[in-house]
């Protein structure tokens, strides 16, 4: 979405407005009531910059803000605060997420005062998975915090401007704060409650775990909705493409928190191209989680398939005709929409 | 011991009877403890907390205790030492994410928490970040300590 008050300077942020926690694009597309849609960026191993420039490109234009994963799956990649130091530079909307496994609190404080400086507005605050899923298994896992007391740290960070030992920070990060749900992890009745204790911690948005089993995600935000949490938070449900049926099953066996039901790998395994009908189940997925009350967007995770959110998005009409900001799109470029 | 642990989530409702019992005593021992002094008592009431908590919880003595909030199941099992609830991980048979032998420390957190009399579950409340400082030291006379101030 371009908004009126686009900068001049390409790279800088929005103004902040009044009532709002950072300067970023996601939180005001989400204040505004827009779907919004974010999609994970893969890090590379590499020092290049061009690298990352060259991956983000894939998402201009489709995307409200990419999120740039912390080691995810406990394996070494570029850090978060790179990816996000050097995207924010070209004006993308980042979400950096920190996961608690690999940096105790001082280290984390540190980064969330140097994103901020560097233009990240939006922080996803993950407790990570465990070493042992990772390519080091044998690192020390840190988890010198967990989710729930990093998001509280962060947010006394920015709303009592302090560290969490109590002293005094001259300028606060001001940043917009996430947090990550697994609806479909057990126990199950507990999920809702989880979320609740999220966003009393400091969450004012959250991404889910990749959604393929649509029934059990009704129920949960059935719940969520009557304990009022949709409207404390925005909800973006998590999807993404599975690349064929062997690979889906080896996902749901080995990566923790992804549950995929039989009949998803069953419709898998029945098509002629596996890697389309994956696509294929992805566009279906976001047009249900789209009529559910209280999601406000989608988190699209398509590993190794970068190249095909664009389609995703386009298919599923996730934006609704929504103009997306653009590297290189400065305030004057197309005043007619916002 | 893991089976004990089990078993002590089972129980959890009178367990905490007990465990809140234990407290209301060592509060009414105060002048005494007061007296002996909280440095000379620490490391004779961490031997009781071990041969207690040790035995039923499987307590890993954080010198922080917050069993009454978690079910009694002792969050430092879990292998992440999450405080304040299960992460995403957990496998679909309510399994650890890492020790797939064992039961999410969380599930079980949750299960204990069920059989607690309160109306509100003490699971939700929000828990500091652990004070790497006190692992190791009695729990029961920091509490007495915090309560008095």
């Amino acid at each position: 979405m371009r908004f009126e008050d686009e900068p001049l300077i390409p790279g800088e942020n929005l103004p902040l407005r009044e009532g709002h926690s950072s300067p970023g694009r996601l939180e005001r597309v989400l204040r505004a009531g827009a779907f919004a849609v974010t999609a994970e960026i893969a890090p590379p191993d590499s020092a290049d910059p061009e690298e990352v420039y060259k991956r983000a490109t894939l998402f201009d234009g489709v995307v409200d803000a990419i999120n740039a994963t912390d080691g995810s799956g406990a394996n070494c990649h570029m850090s978060s605060v790179g990816m996000c130091s050097l995207l924010t530079r070209r004006g993308y909307a980042m979400v950096m997420q920190v996961s608690a496994r690999d940096r105790n609190r001082i280290a984390i404080q540190g980064d969330v005062l140097g994103a901020a400086a560097m233009g990240v507005s939006s922080i996803l605050c993950l407790t990570g998975d465990s070493v042992g899923v990772g390519d080091h298994p044998e690192a020390k896992p840190v988890f010198d915090l967990d989710c729930m007391s990093m998001l509280n740290m962060v947010r006394c960070m920015r709303d009592e401007r302090q560290f969490l030992s109590g002293r005094e920070l001259t300028s606060p990060p001001q940043v917009f704060l996430g947090a990550a749900a697994n609806p479909f992890g057990p126990p199950l009745d507990y999920r809702p409650l989880r979320l609740a204790k999220k966003i009393e911690a400091g969450a004012q948005f959250v991404q889910t775990q990749y959604c393929f089993d649509i029934e059990v995600f009704k129920n949960y935000m059935q719940v969520a909705r009557d304990m009022g949490l949709h409207e404390k938070a925005y909800i973006l449900a998590g999807v993404g493409p599975l690349a064929s049926a062997k690979s889906a099953e080896w996902i749901r066996s080995n990566v923790p928190g992804v549950h995929i039901p039989d009949h998803i790998i069953a419709r898998l395994q029945g098509a002629e191209k596996q890697k389309e009908e994956g696509v294929n189940i992805c566009v279906d997925m976001i047009r249900e989680l789209k009529d559910i009350e209280g999601v406000s967007g989608i988190h699209i995770m398509a590993y190794r398939q970068e190249a095909r959110v664009a389609e995703i998005v386009e298919r599923s009409d996730a934006l609704a005709g929504r103009k997306l900001w653009e590297p290189g799109i400065a305030r004057d470029a197309d005043p007619a929409t916002s | 011991m893991y089976r004990m642990r089990s078993w002590s989530v089972r129980n959890a409702r009178w367990l905490k009877s007990l465990y809140s019992g234990v407290e209301s005593t060592l509060w009414m021992l105060r002048p005494v403890i007061k007296k002996i002094g909280y440095e000379r008592l620490d490391k004779p009431m961490l031997m009781v907390e071990k041969a207690t908590k040790g035995f039923l919880l499987d307590s890993q003595n954080c010198g922080q205790c917050i069993a009454g909030f978690t079910g009694l199941s002792c969050p430092m099992n879990c292998p992440k030492t999450m405080r304040n609830g299960p992460c995403g991980g957990v496998r679909a048979d309510g399994k650890c994410e890492v020790l797939p032998e064992m039961d999410c420390v969380w599930v079980q957190a949750w299960e204990g928490n069920k059989r607690f009399k309160e109306t509100e579950f003490p699971i939700q409340f929000l828990q500091p970040a652990l004070d790497n400082r006190k692992i190791g030291t009695s729990a029961w006379l920091r509490e007495i300590r915090n309560r008095e101030v």
